[in-house]
């Protein structure tokens, strides 16, 4: 049983809430039994070493596991009280509401401008496309460094842009949730910093669970912290108490460097 | 013990290498035959026939009393046949590529790939047996006009044996996409159509061209088939029930009869050939330089 | 940013229509991968409707005839052999040869990617334009005349960029760390080539090599230019001779209107795809072997 702290919502509905979650490669059990609840506007990090499970976890929260055949799925995933693995939710539009940041920037081989609005093209958002791209890339951090060069490459920008250029599409398509699977594990600490201040400008708007394997980045950005030890939630809990205070013995090995 | 070469060694190793350089040069030398070949009968050839004539004219009867050298009967058949197949081919070799690339399950690629495969080892011979014995009593049935040879039986036959072309360079070009963008635009919120159509597709877009191009190219340098099914009498027509001759045909039939050397019917057959290979080659770096120019580097 | 909409409502009709369309394309794109499937199990039918009732032993060992009854593919069957195996025998060390050359000895200079550029043009060209090279210069200027050793060189040239293609790929496919240990060891070029890549290569390169001979077997409009003849009533003995194929055969079955001459036609190609078909068998062995064995 993982030690779980009480999590304050601020007398709000919880943005997300795994209960029992457990999922299966064929017969291997990659994420055992999880019970995490992610509050809102806040920022959740789940760290653990590598395998631990922390991505497969953060794949549940926007069904992108459906996508490769020898998954399967235990136990539930509740997002406004629904159950996003519910027969009948359609991941298409779960994956608009939830969105999701990849570990490599991995922008499409067209303009920075047709990146940004696909999402909201293939969604049938109807909006003055202009302003919305604007707006995207603005919350992104990214507007001065492009808003003369839109119909450039995006293969034309740096790593760190390209990454955010990746933010500002997910942002387009106005989810609820950001998902973030190591944002910054590609790029070189300038633009990691950067990243990091824009997740913390974030959070005002948005829910935001982000994987990392670099603790002092999850002690620097969230708010929380989540534990993870091959496939098993160790500890949850504020992330002050993770880092400086943890219950578990295991927690604590690993945060003080001792394995992982 | 010394550091340098034994001389034996040396130079047996510098042979090897003189031998298999010699090998690589062969192709070269093809080319070059092929080329001076062509190029000493043509050039023989237009001294007697205006080049202007030869590429504007619309009849073809080299043979006949009253010659004509117009090679625009034969250019069409070509092009008809080629447009024909490819208004075939093109579509269902594409939509086939992204099936398999994009929608069958592993075991069911392992299935079709095969049999697409055998598609295209079939000789042409039996495609225009096929074409003769089948689908030209089939048009006959609907469009009773339809003559015995016919443009159209050849453009089926030829479009089927081209298919295999198409998809399968498509589906290389497809799969070469990485996965991350994929999942990007999942990640978006996006159906699997979406996916396809708007991002894979047009990542893979230089590839597929280059199929498309090196298809037609086949269909145009396509011999047996349409030899059998389209017939051998030049017409310029856009009627693709008609019988007419194609380029490759007209080099055949020459052959099989007995033209003496030296004759102006003799070289002929040249300068067809020769305009044939020029279009073909054409067709052929085009693909190339389409693939080199637009191949997208993906990060 | 707090939407309390619940998931599946509302929207949930523009998302059906997506999905309609999502599912229509993937029928759409079936339908369109059965297309070819279905083509070749027509073909395969009527040639073998048409064609079965032929079929016997005295067909594979008559010679062709003017009386449908008593014609058959031995001339044929006889001269494809002879072309099959002369053409393996020129083309294939040849093309492994340059193939090597290409991947192992040559330096990255322009000459080289100009012969690079210059056998995937090759590879291109249409195979009437190999017959008008192999009779001006086999049959003519070389003085070998219309023999079966002028079919069987013009299909080299003809087969030759195939086969180079695929076996650099299976070249390339060797991967560098074995030759860089060779090479560490002491070995020279010839040695790593010989005794590491070439036979890692092999069964890619001998499967290539299989498909190209199979393509040359139904090779018909090459052969007829250089003098392949279609009625013969006796095999090849020696190089010089003349000789006929078996897609000629049937081609000049085709040509006659008699129906009986249009079942012949069809029992020949039922032979010529039962060749082809345990030469193609032999090639996807090979393949496999070659995969199992990584």
């Amino acid at each position: 049983m993982a030690t779980t702290y009480d999590i304050d919502l601020g007398g709000r509905d919880p943005a997300l809430e795994a209960v029992d979650l457990s999922v299966y490669y064929g017969e291997k059990h990659a994420v055992q039994n999880v019970a995490l609840t992610v509050p809102p506007n806040q920022v959740v990090a789940l760290i653990g070493p590598s395998g631990c499970g922390k991505s497969t976890l953060l794949r549940c929260f926007n069904r992108m596991n459906d996508l490769i055949r020898t998954a399967r799925i235990e136990g539930h995933v509740d997002f406004h009280g629904q159950d996003l693995y519910a027969p009948g939710i359609d991941p298409v539009e779960v994956r608009r509401r939830i969105g999701m940041v990849f570990q490599k920037p991995n922008p499409f081989p067209k303009s920075i401008y047709d990146n940004v609005a696909f999402g909201p093209r293939v969604n049938g958002m109807k909006d003055d496309l202009d302003a919305l791209v604007e707006s995207s890339l603005r919350s992104a951090a990214l507007w001065e460094e492009v808003a003369d060069r839109l119909n450039d490459s995006a293969y034309a920008l740096s790593g760190g842009q390209q990454q955010r250029l990746c933010i500002a599409r997910t942002l387009a398509v106005r989810p609820e949730i950001l998902l973030m699977d190591e944002p910054a594990s590609a790029l070189d600490p300038i633009a990691t910093q950067k990243i990091e201040e824009l997740i913390y400008e974030l959070k005002q708007q948005y829910t935001i669970v982000i994987v990392t394997h670099n603790m002092q980045q999850a002690a620097r950005i969230s708010d929380y912290t989540a534990f993870l030890y091959m496939g098993q939630l160790i500890e949850y809990g504020p992330t002050e108490t993770i880092f400086t205070n943890p219950r578990e013995e295991r927690t604590e090995a690993y945060v003080t460097g001792r394995f992982g | 013990m010394s550091l340098t070469a034994k001389g034996s060694r040396t130079l047996k190793e510098g042979a090897i290498g003189m031998v298999l350089f010699a090998c690589a040069a062969v192709s070269t030398l093809v080319t070059l035959g092929v080329v001076f070949v062509l190029l000493r009968e043509t050039v023989s050839f237009f001294s007697e026939v205006s080049i202007v004539e030869f590429l504007t004219g619309t009849r073809w009867e080299p043979a006949f009393q009253d010659k004509r050298f117009g090679v625009l009967p034969l250019l069409s058949g070509s092009v008809m046949v080629a447009t024909g197949a490819g208004v075939i081919a093109l579509p269902v070799g594409l939509m086939t590529a992204i099936f398999l690339s994009e929608y069958a399950a592993p075991r069911v690629r392992r299935t079709l790939k095969p049999l697409l495969e055998i598609l295209a080892g079939v000789p042409t011979v039996v495609y225009g047996y096929f074409a003769l014995t089948f689908i030209t009593p089939l048009l006959r049935v609907f469009m009773p006009e339809t003559e015995i040879f016919n443009a159209a039986a050849a453009s089926i036959v030829v479009g089927v044996m081209i298919i295999p072309t198409v998809s399968s360079l498509s589906e290389d070009a497809l799969r070469a996409v990485p996965d991350a963008l994929r999942e990007g635009a999942y990640g978006l919120g996006a159906t699997k159509l979406e996916v396809s159509t708007r991002v894979v597709v047009p990542s893979a877009l230089s590839g597929i061209i280059a199929s498309f191009i090196l298809a037609i190219s086949r269909a145009i340098g396509e011999t047996m088939a349409v030899t059998i099914a389209a017939g051998n009498l030049p017409n310029l027509t856009a009627n693709p029930l008609k019988s007419i001759q194609t380029m490759t045909a007209y080099i055949v039939q020459m052959s099989l009869g007995d033209t003496p050397q030296g004759t102006i019917v003799y070289k002929t057959l040249f300068a067809v050939a020769m305009t044939l290979f020029l279009i073909t080659l054409g067709m052929n770096i085009l693909s190339q330089w389409v693939l080199s120019r637009f191949r997208e580097e993906y990060q | 940013m707090s939407e309390t909409r619940p998931l599946g409502s509302g929207e949930s009709l523009f998302y059906r229509r997506r999905r309609l369309k999502g599912t229509i394309f993937q029928w759409l794109c079936g339908m369109a991968t059965l297309v070819g499937v279905f083509a070749l199990g027509i073909l395969l039918i009527d040639v073998l409707v048409d064609g079965l009732g032929r079929m016997s032993w005295s067909f594979l060992t008559s010679f062709a005839s003017r009386f449908p009854e008593r014609a058959g593919v031995k001339a044929a069957l006889a001269g494809s052999a002879w072309i099959l195996g002369l053409t393996a025998a020129i083309s294939f060390p040849i093309s492994v040869a340059a193939a090597i050359y290409l991947e192992e000895y040559a330096p990255r200079s322009w000459v080289t990617r100009i012969i690079q550029t210059n056998i995937a043009n090759l590879a291109g060209v249409p195979s009437v334009v190999y017959g008008i090279l192999g009779l001006a210069l086999f049959v003519r200027t070389l003085g070998l005349g219309r023999s079966v050793i002028s079919g069987a060189l013009t299909l080299s040239l003809l087969i030759m960029p195939v086969i180079i293609m695929a076996a650099q790929e299976a070249i390339r496919a060797v991967p560098r760390t074995i030759r860089e240990a060779a090479y560490g060891l002491g070995a020279t070029r010839w040695q790593v080539v010989s005794h590491q890549v070439l036979p890692m290569a092999l069964p890619g390169v001998l499967t290539g090599t299989i498909l190209a001979l199979s393509r040359a077997v139904g090779e018909t409009a090459p052969l007829i230019m250089v003098g392949a003849v279609g009625f013969l009533a006796f095999t090849p003995k020696g190089l010089g001779d003349q000789f006929t194929v078996l897609p000629l055969q049937i081609y000049n079955w085709i040509q006659r209107p008699q129906d009986d001459f249009r079942e012949l036609a069809a029992a020949g190609i039922i032979v010529l795809l039962a060749l082809l078909l345990t030469m193609n068998a032999i090639a996807i062995i090979l393949r496999n072997r070659a995969q199992v064995r990584r």
